[in-house]
Parts: structure tokens; sequence; C-alpha cells
């Protein structure tokens, strides 16, 4: 099953080196690295099935590539990928039973947008990004304290 | 090693927030309880910096750590961790350095539309409000950061974290 997990590592959460560039403070993207690493062999099956599947197609991929700029209706998407309105709402049909796109329509219009499966995992991400900026936060703290030893006037160290 | 293990003295901490303000935009914030040029102090002097910029959870080293604080000047960190094949290398511009005050970054490892950091240090009563905003290019630069760090093992990590912490704790309060 290694095979079958790279390319949706690859699609969803990019490859690694590549996408290092945008380093969200900056350790933190390295840290991330490594654990995507360890992560990958631990992450359930289960939870791949039907992203997978719906991830197999290139034109979904691209679909969800195009969504992740801006939200869309099913007749630009079909423009843009030149197929017809019907080839397009089974693509999206797809993406939508995996919860990778959620649908909305308003009058004529049906909009996609990134389904909720990603925002969870934004929310889930914020958290983690939160602790490690917490621990970090932490470990300044007693370095705080310690310059402020060595500024009061009656501490046991001097400042240099 | 005496190494006593006394339960920390950590009356009561502070609380980090993380919120995303906007498309483009994720804000971080933290009180910390000293006044403004000793937290300042301690982001801008190198020696003081890499003893609590570095996660160790994930076995990471800071190999090189340069600041060259003033408007114009050059940072630089190099880490190196065990499964990565080389060095991961970070760096950027200071935009603006105000001391005590306000320091905005440039993050150029990924080209130039990386994120912009704004770091604003106030202090109220001995106090020092921190809030550092990071403002990406697009909703999509943010979007793809948030991705490709959406499967980091969490909790493990951060357990291994806390023990870390907690070892740094009981030796720093030797000292």
């Amino acid at each position: 099953m290694r095979n079958a997990l790279t390319p949706l590592m690859f699609i969803v959460f990019g490859d690694v080196s590549a996408r290092q560039s945008s380093a969200l403070g900056l350790p933190l993207r390295a840290a991330n690295t490594c654990c995507i690493l360890n992560h990958m062999v631990q992450y359930h099956q289960t939870h791949f099935d039907a992203s997978f599947a719906a991830l197999s197609d290139a034109t979904r991929r691209g679909v969800l590539e195009q969504l992740g700029r801006a939200d869309a209706s099913i007749t630009e998407l079909a423009g843009k990928f030149h197929m017809t309105l019907t080839g397009m709402k089974k693509h999206v049909g797809v993406l939508e039973q995996a919860g990778l796109v959620t649908t909305q329509k308003v009058g004529r219009v049906r909009t996609c947008r990134l389904g909720l499966r990603r925002l969870e995992e934004e929310a889930a991400w914020i958290e983690r990004y939160r602790q490690l900026w917490d621990a970090r936060f932490g470990e300044l703290d007693k370095v705080i304290v310690e310059l402020k030893q060595q500024e009061k006037p009656n501490g046991r160290k001097t400042r240099e | 090693m005496d190494a006593r293990r006394e339960s920390e003295p950590s009356p009561m901490k502070n609380r980090t927030t993380v919120e995303r303000k906007s498309e483009r935009e994720l804000v971080v914030t933290r009180t910390f309880d000293a006044p403004a040029r000793i937290v300042f102090e301690a982001w801008t002097k190198p020696e003081l910096f890499r003893r609590w910029w570095v996660p160790k959870s994930c076995g990471l080293t800071l190999l090189e750590c340069e600041q060259d604080v003033r408007v114009g000047g050059r940072y630089r960190l190099v880490f190196s961790h065990p499964s990565a094949p080389k060095p991961m290398e970070f760096f950027g511009r200071y935009l603006d350095v105000t001391p005590h005050s306000r320091l905005v970054w440039t993050n150029e490892e990924g080209g130039d539309s990386g994120q912009v950091t704004t770091l604003t240090f106030e202090e109220t009563a001995g106090k020092t409000s921190l809030v550092m905003r990071d403002l990406y290019a697009s909703k999509a630069a943010l979007d793809e950061a948030i991705a490709s760090g959406s499967t980091e093992g969490s909790s493990e990590t951060f357990e291994q974290l806390d023990e870390l912490l907690v070892t740094l704790g009981a030796s720093l309060g030797r000292s």
C-alpha cells in the first residue's frame, strides 16, 4: 500500500521538498517535514480509501487545485477543463462523496468549494501550531526570567 | 547531576493564541511577564534566540543562527534532522527594526512571494503583549502552508516536547 499512499501525499499535502518554500514559522516547517514522513506510515488506511479513489483521476486533482485558489461553479470548472457540464458534474459528485468538496446551489448556479475535511484539518493544524508556539514561548519565558534576574541591582549576577 | 525533579514553579502560564484572521493572515499572540526591552532582546540576540526557538521534539538541531537585526539586515537559520537528506535553510531580511516595539521580516527561502512576518511588542505595567502576524501573498499560499503540515503527528509530538520541557526546566532550575 506504500505505493498507493505516495501520490496522495503528494497531491493533498504537497511534496515536502518543494513545499519547504512557504515556511510557516521557520523550524515548524522542518518539524512538519519529519513528522509527515513518520506519519505516512501510521495514517489509517480507511481515511484514505474514499479520498484516494476520488484522487485517482487527473481532472479531479485539477479541480481540487483550482478550488484551492477560489470557489467556482460547475460551469466554470467545465470550461476550464474543457468538459461537458455532465462530465464535470460527475467528477464533482465523486469529490463530494469523498468529503473533499462541498457544493451549494444558489439560483441556477451550483458553487463548489473545498470540503469540510479540509476545514477540519485546518482547525487541527492551527491547534498544533498553537501548541508549538506555546512550547516555544514556555522556553522563552525561562530566558526572560534569567534576563530579569540579571537586571536586578541586587540580583545574583550583574549585567555585563 | 543531582537531577532533582522539583515541580516547576509556573504560577500562571500566559496563554498562546493562534487565529487565522483573514484569508491571508495568521496571528499568534502571547503575553510575557517582563518589560518589552527584555522580550525584544531575547528575540534579537542570537545566543538567546537559539535557546528557545528550536522544537527539539523532532530531533532537529540548529546548526547555524545568524541575525543582523537592523533594517535591510539578513537572518539565516540552518537546521538538520536525521531524516532530512540535507540541512534545511531559512532566511530573509529585516524590513523594519524599531527597538523594543516592532520587528518586520521576510521569509525568502521559498522565493520572493514568501510571507511577511510582523512582530509587535506592547508594554503595559511591566508586561509585554506580543503579536506576531504572518501575511501571505495569497489565500492559496496560506492554504498550502497549512495543508502541507496537516498530517503532522500531533499529540505525540507535543507529548515528547512536554517531556523535554520538564527535563529542561529541571536543569535550568539548578543554574
